[in-house]
């Protein structure tokens, strides 16, 4: 995956000029194109439709077109089917979002270190730690989530280690927060970020710090100017790979969190089961997918306009 | 019970001629881990009729499975709010229960509900409620109504467990205030969801697994809970009681339909009559520790669930069952779900 990643956030080379290398280049390009569309552009497309239609009674949906769904997500109806501002779901988009980027935060603090440990490991030590970094996947993310209740609940394993340490004499309630959410998302989603750095901090010429400490740059210094512009490419990559997913996430809220807020991910979830409103949750998963794009392309467009490299 | 047994006479009767001219066969479609394999094994000995069994995972699967004109099913199990859904779609075939053999058996409580008044469609495989279970070494008052749940006194606060399924925690909600279940009043869900708000702050978590466990460790005292789960929790912790309070109870029932598309229609209907006797329909129990409608089964029920507190419904007990609700109350519901978790 590392591998893959690493091309696409280098700059493309130039394309090649000559008319027969782009025909075999147009050729080429087929199978990628075709399983984007199948993939990609097709499921979005039918969402993009479900979303203007209206809910059929028992889930699914049905005619007439309408934008319902979108204005129900700004307005409320009224008892007098007046419709009047309303902050809730900007609400539950807010939390979510927060709670997204403090993931990303958490994950790039623990990840970049991380990465940079592994690299610096000699070959045989780099390539264990980097399959201890996979082996999570090995086990479904609900069975991951779900051990963190064991661990975290009053009567599971940290209550029992510190009770038996004599730290501390009652259970303290780990469970049901906001920061065991937090505590969930950050451990679900770090091989996504460590992966991405591990690939770019890898090449990174070690000639070039020897280089900096030789021209009495100390430490700090080294890491700011040397070490950090040249992570920046796998930082941005797995932002990208945890933040998107971590706006999404709906297990470990329920599980952790105890259900007590609803995030963007449950409440699609929901819309799509028991409240049998397909079209609201398919406007839901538009929006906020219409978000994370506007967010790609002003990233996007700072880095273009920023430093060129 | 001298009809029964005559009636049960002549249903044997029925099978054995039965099983000797037609080429028996029965296939069930019932939810996955909700068919006694003993029941199964039983009729196949007793009738000849060989069964085989498929299953699904929710109502909806099984309606799209049945509309998309799928074929092959000839017994189905459809929970009590989905019913009428099946029938408005012509997707059940009427069986006219009352004329089969073993029907004078059924108790006459769980007899005509609401989704099926004259049983023509369907007759009850297993039943429950949901009410919640209480840890009587922490809560000594109180154990005899909704309020304990729903407007919790301090000392519980943040001890307190519901369901994570807005349906089940409304339908008890509305329990509690004396409403009908699927509110399109919205005075009345204005209540609905005063009530749920004002409960939010003691409530520890809304989850529907691992409530087993919560209660019988004590990291809840007061949760939300079925009836054959509060007799689990109470294997594990003699303390946990499930609580039938003054103000009735939620129930639910799965039960057991002839899709219209049926091709064994009479070893359907030679099924439908066998579980309708008291030792067979006690297999089904056993294997799902809940009850069922047919008087007499506990005779044969296995030694732990006898007597079991959680699986006898007082009598006095009011037990209402939720319906389908319509478009607008799912609607509504929906929006006191929202704004409760908002």
């Amino acid at each position: 995956m590392s591998a893959a990643l690493a091309p696409a956030i280098t700059p493309a080379p130039a394309a090649p000029t000559a008319p027969g290398l782009a025909a075999r280049t147009v050729t080429l390009l087929v199978p990628a194109v075709a399983v984007i569309v199948l993939f990609m552009v097709v499921p979005m497309l039918i969402a993009a439709g479900y979303s203007f239609l209206t809910a059929g009674a028992y889930g699914g949906v049905r005619l007439p077109l309408t934008a319902d769904a979108y204005v129900r997500f700004l307005f409320d109806r009224d008892l007098d089917d007046s419709l009047i501002f309303d902050t809730t779901y900007i609400g539950i988009f807010a939390r979510s979002f927060v709670l997204a980027v403090l993931t990303t935060l958490f994950c790039v603090a623990i990840g970049l270190p991380l990465a940079w440990f592994i690299a610096c490991r000699e070959r045989r030590a780099r390539d264990a730690l980097l399959l201890a970094i996979t082996i999570p996947f090995w086990t479904n993310l609900l069975v991951r989530t779900y051990c963190w209740v064991l661990i975290l609940r009053d009567q599971g394993l940290l209550n029992g280690a510190l009770q038996a340490s004599g730290l501390t004499s009652a259970p303290i309630t780990f469970l049901y927060s906001n920061e065991a959410i937090l505590l969930g998302l950050v451990y679900s989603f770090l091989p996504f970020m460590v992966l991405p750095i591990y690939a770019v901090v890898e090449k990174i010429d070690p000639r070039l710090i020897e280089a900096g400490h030789d021209l009495y740059a100390g430490r700090l210094a080294v890491f700011r100017h040397i070490v950090w512009p040249l992570a920046r490419p796998g930082i941005a990559a797995g932002t990208l790979l945890v933040f998107v997913p971590a706006l999404g996430a709906f297990l470990a809220p329920d599980l952790l969190g105890g259900g007590k807020k609803l995030m963007i991910g449950s409440l699609i979830q929901l819309q799509f089961t028991s409240s049998r409103n397909w079209p609201f949750g398919a406007a839901a998963a538009m929006i906020l997918m219409a978000l994370v794009l506007v967010g790609l392309v002003v990233m996007a467009r700072r880095r273009g306009a920023g430093a060129p490299r | 019970m001298k009809t029964a047994v005559r009636a049960f006479a002549f249903s044997l009767a029925a099978c054995a001629a039965g099983a000797a001219q037609a080429e028996g066969e029965l296939f069930i479609y019932n939810w996955s881990d909700y068919t006694a394999p003993e029941l199964v094994e039983k009729f196949q000995k007793d009738t000849g009729i060989k069964v085989t069994v498929d299953s699904y995972d929710s109502n909806e699967t099984l309606l799209a499975k049945l509309k998309s004109g799928s074929a092959g099913y000839d017994i189905i199990v459809v929970s009590s709010d989905f019913v009428e859904i099946f029938a408005k779609e012509g997707l059940i075939a009427e069986i006219d229960a009352p004329t089969l053999a073993g029907f004078p058996n059924l108790d006459k409580r769980w007899t005509g509900p609401v989704w099926d008044p004259d049983n023509a469609y369907t007759v009850p495989w297993n039943w429950g409620t949901t009410s919640y279970s209480v840890n009587t070494d922490k809560v000594k008052e109180g154990t005899d109504s909704l309020k304990l749940l729903f407007e919790p006194p301090a000392e519980i606060a943040g001890q307190v467990g519901m369901f994570g399924s807005p349906s089940e925690v409304i339908a008890l909600a509305q329990r509690y205030l004396d409403m009908d279940p699927c509110q399109t009043d919205t005075e009345n869900m204005k209540k609905v969801q005063d009530l749920l708000l004002a409960q939010a702050p003691a409530i520890k978590v809304y989850n529907s697994d691992g409530i087993i466990e919560r209660q019988a460790s004590g990291e809840t005292l007061v949760h939300q809970q079925w009836n054959g789960a509060a007799m689990r929790s109470r294997e594990l912790n003699p303390a946990i009681k499930y609580v039938y309070p003054k103000e009735g109870v939620v129930g639910w029932m799965d039960n057991v339909a002839v899709p219209a598309s049926a091709k064994n229609m009479n070893n359907a209907l030679e099924f439908i009559s066998y579980i309708m006797q008291p030792e067979n329909m006690a297999l089904q129990s056993n294997f799902t520790k809940y009850a069922n409608a047919v008087t007499g089964s506990e005779a044969f029920f296995e030694a732990s669930m006898q007597g079991a507190p959680e699986l006898i419904t007082p009598e006095d007990v009011k037990v209402v069952f939720t319906p389908a609700c319509s478009e607008e109350a799912t609607q509504l519901m929906d929006r006191v779900w929202t704004r409760l978790k908002r």
